[in-house]
C-alpha cells in the first residue's frame, strides 16, 4: 500500500510538470494573447519594430517539414527494421544496429554543420541541374540558394530514422514466432512471412513513426541552420521558410520588448499545443487500430490464406 | 582512540577555518548581455583575475536582450548590449541605469560575385539591395559607383541574421540613418522583418550563405571577417569617400563621435562625419546601476573599470575591436565617480 502511494504520487508529479508548463506559457505570453486573440494563428507578418506578430508562417513549416521528413524517413526506417529483423545475416546485425544507433547519439548542431557545408550546395546543384519544365512547377520553383524546405526535411529525416527504425525492429523482433511459422507453414514465400509480421506489428510501427514525427516537429538547431529563416508559406520545396522552434531559439535573447517576447512565448504555447494535439490523435488512432484488430483479425485469415 | 578523535575534529576545523577566510576574501562577480564583445570581455575577465586572483567575474554571453531583461530584474550586477536602452527600458528599471562604452565594432558587406574582388557601397545602394529594388549586380546603380569594374549579370541574394544581434542593430542604424525608405518601411532593431533575403544563423551562418551562393551578398562582424580573412566591401563616408573598415578607421569614427557625446554615453555613430571615418561603427556599451544594493562588489567592480579604461584597452586590437578614443575615457573616467561604492 505504501509503495504504491508513493509511486502514485512521484507518477503525478509528471502531470503537474507538464500542467506547469502549459500554465507557465499561457501566463507569460499574456500580453500577446490578449493583443492578438485568434488571428495569431492566422496572420502572417512578423515584424518585431512595428509590433505585429502572426505564427502563421511558421506553424506551416514546422509542419510541412516534419510531414516532408516522416514521408522521407519512414520507407527507409522501416527497410532497415526489416532487414535487420528478419533478413540480415546474424554476423552483420550488431555493427549495423550499432551504426544506426549511433545516427541518434550526433548532437544536432553536427547535423547543422553537415548540412550547411554538404547538403545545402548539394541541394542548390541539384535544383540547378533540373530541366526548366520542372522548374517551373510551384513544388519546384524559385531562386537557386540551397538553404530551403527540402533541405531542413532532409536533415529531419536523417536525424529521425535511428528512432523510428529502432523502435519499429523491437517490434517487429516481438511478433511472435508462430505468426512467421504460421505463415511459412501455409506455404508462404520469405517476403510473405515479413508482410505477414508487418501487418501483426502495425500499430506498434505506427507508434515508431509517431515518435519521429514528434521529435521532426521539436527540432530546432539543425532546422534553423538549413531552412533559410524566411517566414512565408509556400509549397515550393527549393522556399527558403521557417520553423517555430527555429525562431524562438533566434530572436528570444535578443528580445527585449515585451510584446515581442510575449509573442515568442505564445510561438511555444503553439507548438505545445500542436505537439499535444498530434500525440493525443495518434493515441486516439493507436487504440482505435487495436480495438478494430480483435474482430478483425478473423475475418482477414482466410483472404491471407488465398494469398 | 578519543584524543585521537579531537585531534581529527581540531584539523577539520582549520580547514573550514581557512575554507572560510579564502572565501570571504573572494568576490563573484555576474554580468549577462551582448555576445558581440564576449571575446573581448572574457579576455579582460581573465586577465583582471591574473592581476587580481581574489577578483572573478562571470559573464554569460546571452544577447543584449537578455543583457537589459536581467540588470533590469537585478539577477546580475552589471548587463551589457549593443544598442543602448530605450527611455522606456530606463524608466522600466527600478533604478537609474548608466550606460559605460567599452569598446567599438564595425559591421561590414561581404558579397560573392564571380571574378569581382572589390566594390564600392554607397548608404542608398545597400538600402536599396536589402530592400529589394536593386536585384542584379549588373545594374546601373551599382555600375555607377564602380566605374572600371566588370558586373556579370546576376540575381542578388540577400543574406542576413536570423538570430537577433547587436550586428544587425548596427547595420539597421546605418540604414534607417541614409535612408528614409528603410527607416519607414524596415525600422531600426535587434531583429526586423526583412524585406527581402535568407536568413543565417550567426556570422558563420551568413557567411556561409555568402560563400556558396553566386550572386550573395550579406553583412558580417568585422572582428569577424578579419580573423576569417574574408574580403569585403568598402563604404561611403558621410564627407563622401570610400572607407574600408580598419581599426583606424573605426576608431577615427569614434573620435568624431566623442565630440558629440551625450553625458549619458548613449551615443549612435553611424555615418559620423568627418574625413577617414568609416560609416558602419557603434560602442558597445556595459550597463550599471548607479546606486548598486551590493556596495562591496560595486566598489571591486570600479576598480576593473578604472583598469579596464586605461590598460585593458590595448588588448582591443587582437581581438579586431578598436579602443575608446582618449576624450571618451576621460569622460567616463568622470561618470564612473557617479556610482555609489558605499
Amino acid at each position: 500500500m505504501k509503495f504504491r502511494l508513493t509511486t502514485g504520487a512521484i507518477a503525478s508529479v509528471i502531470v503537474f510538470i507538464v500542467a506547469g508548463i502549459a500554465w507557465t506559457l499561457w501566463d507569460q505570453a499574456a500580453l500577446a494573447i490578449h493583443k492578438f486573440g485568434w488571428q495569431f494563428w492566422q496572420t502572417s507578418i512578423w515584424d518585431p519594430v512595428s509590433g505585429e506578430f502572426g505564427a502563421r508562417p511558421f506553424i506551416w513549416g514546422t509542419l510541412y517539414s516534419a510531414i516532408l521528413a516522416i514521408l522521407i524517413s519512414t520507407p527507409i526506417a522501416i527497410g532497415i527494421a526489416v532487414f535487420l529483423s528478419d533478413w540480415c545475416p546474424a554476423s552483420l546485425r550488431a555493427p549495423l544496429v550499432f551504426v544506426t544507433e549511433l545516427l541518434a547519439a550526433i548532437p544536432s548542431i553536427v547535423y547543422g554543420l553537415w548540412g550547411i557545408f554538404v547538403l545545402v550546395p548539394a541541394v542548390r546543384e541539384f535544383q540547378v541541374a533540373l530541366p526548366d519544365w520542372i522548374r517551373a512547377m510551384p513544388m519546384f520553383s524559385g531562386p537557386p540558394v540551397g538553404v530551403s524546405m527540402l533541405s531542413a526535411a532532409l536533415v529531419l529525416a536523417i536525424m529521425i530514422i535511428p528512432y523510428t527504425s529502432s523502435i519499429a525492429r523491437e517490434v517487429l523482433k516481438s511478433v511472435p514466432a508462430t505468426q512467421r511459422e504460421a505463415a511459412y507453414a501455409l506455404g508462404a514465400t520469405r517476403w510473405e512471412a515479413t508482410r505477414v509480421a508487418l501487418h501483426y506489428a502495425r500499430t506498434g510501427i505506427f507508434g515508431a513513426v509517431m515518435l519521429g514525427f514528434g521529435r521532426a516537429l521539436g527540432e530546432t538547431m539543425a532546422v534553423t541552420m538549413v531552412i533559410g529563416n524566411n517566414p512565408q508559406v509556400k509549397w515550393s520545396l527549393f522556399a527558403p521558410q521557417y520553423t517555430m522552434a527555429a525562431v524562438i531559439a533566434n530572436e528570444f535573447s535578443e528580445a527585449a520588448d515585451e510584446l515581442h517576447l510575449d509573442a515568442l512565448v505564445e510561438i511555444g504555447l503553439v507548438l505545445f499545443a500542436i505537439t499535444l494535439i498530434v500525440n493525443v490523435g495518434s493515441r486516439l488512432l493507436l487504440w482505435q487500430m487495436n480495438r478494430e484488430r480483435k474482430p478483425k483479425q478473423r475475418a482477414t485469415a482466410p483472404a491471407e490464406e488465398a494469398a | 582512540m578519543k584524543s585521537m578523535k579531537r585531534w581529527q575534529m581540531a584539523v577539520a576545523a582549520g580547514v573550514l577555518a581557512l575554507g572560510a577566510t579564502v572565501a570571504a576574501q573572494k568576490v563573484q562577480i555576474t554580468g549577462a548581455g551582448a555576445t558581440f564583445p564576449a571575446p573581448i570581455y572574457s579576455k579582460w575577465f581573465s586577465e583582471y583575475n591574473k592581476l587580481h586572483p581574489n577578483v572573478e567575474v562571470n559573464y554569460q554571453a546571452l544577447g543584449s536582450g537578455a543583457g537589459i531583461r536581467q540588470i533590469t530584474a537585478g539577477t546580475v550586477f552589471f548587463g551589457a548590449t549593443d544598442g543602448p536602452m530605450t527611455n522606456d527600458q530606463l524608466l522600466a528599471a527600478p533604478g537609474k541605469i548608466l550606460h559605460f562604452p567599452t569598446v567599438l565594432g564595425a559591421v561590414v558587406p561581404v558579397f560573392n560575385v564571380t571574378g569581382v574582388n572589390d566594390l564600392k557601397f554607397t548608404g542608398t545602394l545597400l538600402a536599396d539591395i536589402f530592400l529589394g529594388k536593386i536585384v542584379k549586380w549588373n545594374d546601373a546603380a551599382i555600375a555607377k559607383v564602380n566605374p572600371g569594374v566588370t558586373l556579370p549579370n546576376l540575381d542578388i541574394t540577400v543574406a542576413h541574421r536570423s538570430d537577433g544581434s547587436g550586428t544587425t542593430y548596427i547595420f539597421m542604424d546605418y540604414l534607417g540613418k541614409v535612408s528614409p525608405e528603410w527607416k519607414k518601411k524596415v525600422g531600426v532593431a535587434q531583429s526586423v522583418n526583412w524585406p527581402v533575403g535568407l536568413g543565417g544563423n550567426k556570422n558563420d551562418g551568413v557567411s556561409a550563405i555568402v560563400k556558396q551562393t553566386p550572386g550573395a551578398i550579406g553583412y558580417v562582424e568585422l572582428v569577424y571577417a578579419l580573423q576569417n580573412k574574408i574580403s569585403y566591401g568598402s563604404v561611403q563616408n558621410a564627407a563622401g569617400e570610400f572607407i574600408s573598415a580598419t581599426i583606424e578607421s573605426v576608431t577615427a569614427a569614434a573620435a568624431e563621435g566623442s565630440a558629440k557625446m551625450p553625458a549619458d554615453f548613449r551615443v549612435s555613430i553611424v555615418n559620423a562625419e568627418g574625413k577617414g571615418v568609416y560609416p558602419i561603427s557603434s560602442f558597445t556599451w556595459l550597463l550599471l546601476y548607479e546606486n548598486p544594493k551590493d556596495k562591496a562588489t560595486s566598489k571591486t567592480f570600479m576598480d576593473f573599470m578604472t583598469w579596464m579604461l586605461t590598460d585593458g584597452q590595448k588588448f582591443a586590437k587582437d581581438l579586431g575591436y578598436a579602443p575608446l578614443p582618449a576624450a571618451v575615457v576621460k569622460m567616463e573616467q568622470d561618470a564612473l565617480k557617479k556610482i555609489k561604492t558605499q
